[in-house]
């Protein structure tokens, strides 16, 4: 059985196997939870649904949030995608994807946490995308949830994926790491090739803060479900060319954690500095919530 | 931990702590009384009095308190369900000193003239402890199926209990006793692995020294 305790030691464990982390995953998770394996991709293969309909849902232009401060980019950067913008279609359509979803939350929509609400647009902006634009079939896409599900556990337990314990680097920084690991194996990568991409993701979201405006799950979370596909993107890309990360992902995922510790309580979702103190910051929590 | 954790749960949004806890929090409440809720009085304590409103607190406590789940796509529209069955309800901020940040506190009345007072907290990830039913302090997370023993504090009446547990082949995986004073009413908090048959609350309840056995299924 795995522990979960070292990205490493699953990349290992599926080279000796000659399994891809997925497969390596579905299986263990199966032995440890005492249900059949049939049962466990089935469960996780909803979960893929839910994420789906929230895609569609949340592109919906008329979409508001309950606070009334979010809703309709999604559609914005769906009706842009069709002129390729500078990018191409597939990244533009991939950032509506990701927008969709996160704007859905924040309208009281039905979404999976992944791992938690306000990241939980960087899966369906990644995994869906490559289903949803041809590059994979259902079943891939499916796997592909238990690869990120293992890093996310394996950060849960090394550093933190609350922002209110690590920042948003632990929220966006980890669904990102998360993304990147999961393109990799989607596209056929090695395990080895996952860890880099996971690793270079982690990298590039360090220090992330958390200061959500008014204390709402909406600004800066929801664009911030865009830079995080992004950059899952990039390093996944970047792991498939053969490109190394210089630090080793567990040892990235120790930083995190450090990092997330320094960080001052201020910048743990307490929204008392960065964007939740700017002076629109405070005109918007005054225009949702009043004066008090 | 298992993947579940990671890649879930499925809820409706925006908030894990703020949301799907909250809905968790009036779920419990609704199984403590045991009917149908017809009134409501709710109190919100720290964060949860602050940003209720924009989190959609208030929809979700109530859809718990309709005995919704957290994933229950009726939580956006709780507010208006509620007027049309007849749940009476109001929200009120109220600082509950010591306690956690996201703290509500439910006093509820039944079809059938149950009432219940039940005050917990979301402690992140959608996760609950709760920590006072009734005045008496408890604690416990929903997680497991949990009983709720009310009990006279009698010499012998906790082995009672455990005894015909223990026959039943039920497992206790977490005890705790609160007595506010010596022979008085107290309260036993089982959390327990693995199912409770309704043959065992019945026997537990003709006990001698026993007020009532209350199963609150894990949620
Ligand atoms: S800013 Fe804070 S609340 Fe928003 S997504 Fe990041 S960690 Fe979550």
């Amino acid at each position: 059985m795995l522990d979960y305790d070292s990205i490493a030691a699953i990349c290992e464990a599926a080279e000796e196997k000659q399994l891809s982390i997925s497969a390596l995953v579905l299986s263990d998770q199966a032995e440890q939870m005492e249900i059949s394996e049939d049962e466990l991709y089935e469960h996780m293969r909803e979960s893929l649904h839910v994420m789906q309909e929230a895609v569609k849902e949340g592109k919906n232009p008329k979409l508001r949030s309950t606070s009334g401060l979010t809703g309709g980019d999604a559609a914005m950067v769906e009706a842009y995608a069709g002129t390729g913008g500078i990018t191409g279609t597939f990244l533009n359509h991939a950032m509506a994807r990701a927008l969709a979803v996160s704007e859905y939350n924040a309208a009281m929509g039905k979404i999976v946490a992944s791992p938690t609400a306000g990241s939980c647009g960087i899966l369906p902006g990644t995994v869906v995308s490559m289903l949803e634009e041809g590059r994979c079939d259902e079943h891939a896409a499916v796997m592909a949830l238990f690869t990120a599900g293992a890093i996310g556990m394996v950060i849960a337990r090394n550093a933190s994926i609350a922002g209110a314990q690590g920042g948003c680097q632990a929220e966006c920084g980890s669904a990102s790491a998360m993304a990147a690991a999961a393109l990799v194996d989607l596209a056929g990568g090695t395990p080895g090739q996952a860890a880099h991409a996971c690793a270079m993701a982690i990298k590039n979201q360090l220090g992330l803060v958390c200061d959500p405006v008014a204390g709402l799950v909406e600004i800066p979370c929801i664009k911030r479900n865009v830079s995080g596909i992004a950059i899952a993107f990039t390093s996944a890309e970047m792991a498939l060319a053969g490109v190394e990360s210089k630090i080793p992902v567990d040892e990235c995922v120790l930083a995190m954690r450090q990092v997330g510790d320094m960080l001052p309580c201020s910048l743990k979702e307490t929204s008392q500095a960065g964007l939740a103190s700017t002076p629109t910051g405070i005109r918007l929590k005054k225009q949702v919530f009043g004066e008090g | 931990m298992n993947v579940f954790d990671i890649i879930g749960p499925v809820m409706i949004g925006p908030s894990s702590s703020h949301t799907a806890g909250a809905v968790r929090l009036g779920r419990v409440a609704w199984k403590i009384l045991e009917e149908k809720a017809v009134w409501a009085d709710i109190r919100l304590s720290g964060s949860f009095a602050q940003t209720y409103r924009g989190h959609g607190t208030d929809k979700a406590l109530i859809a718990g308190i309709m005995g919704m789940h957290s994933y229950d796509e009726r939580i956006r529209r709780s507010l208006s369900l509620a007027d049309e069955e007849g749940l009476a309800y109001s929200f009120t901020a109220e600082d509950i000193p010591g306690a956690h940040p996201n703290t509500a506190r439910i006093h509820l009345k039944g079809e059938q003239g149950a009432e219940c007072v039940v005050q917990g907290a979301s402690i992140g990830g959608g996760n609950i402890l709760v920590t006072q039913i009734n005045g008496m302090e408890v604690s416990f997370t929903g997680q497991y199926n949990t009983l709720m023993v009310l009990h006279y504090d009698r010499p012998g009446t906790i082995a009672a209990v455990t005894n015909f547990m223990a026959y039943s082949g039920t497992n206790i995986g977490n005890f705790r006793l609160t007595r506010p004073k010596k022979g008085g009413e107290a309260v036993m908090t089982i959390e327990v692995d693995g199912d409770v048959e309704e043959t065992l609350i019945q026997s537990l309840r003709i006990l001698p020294n026993i007020i009532n056995v209350v199963l609150i299924r894990a949620i």
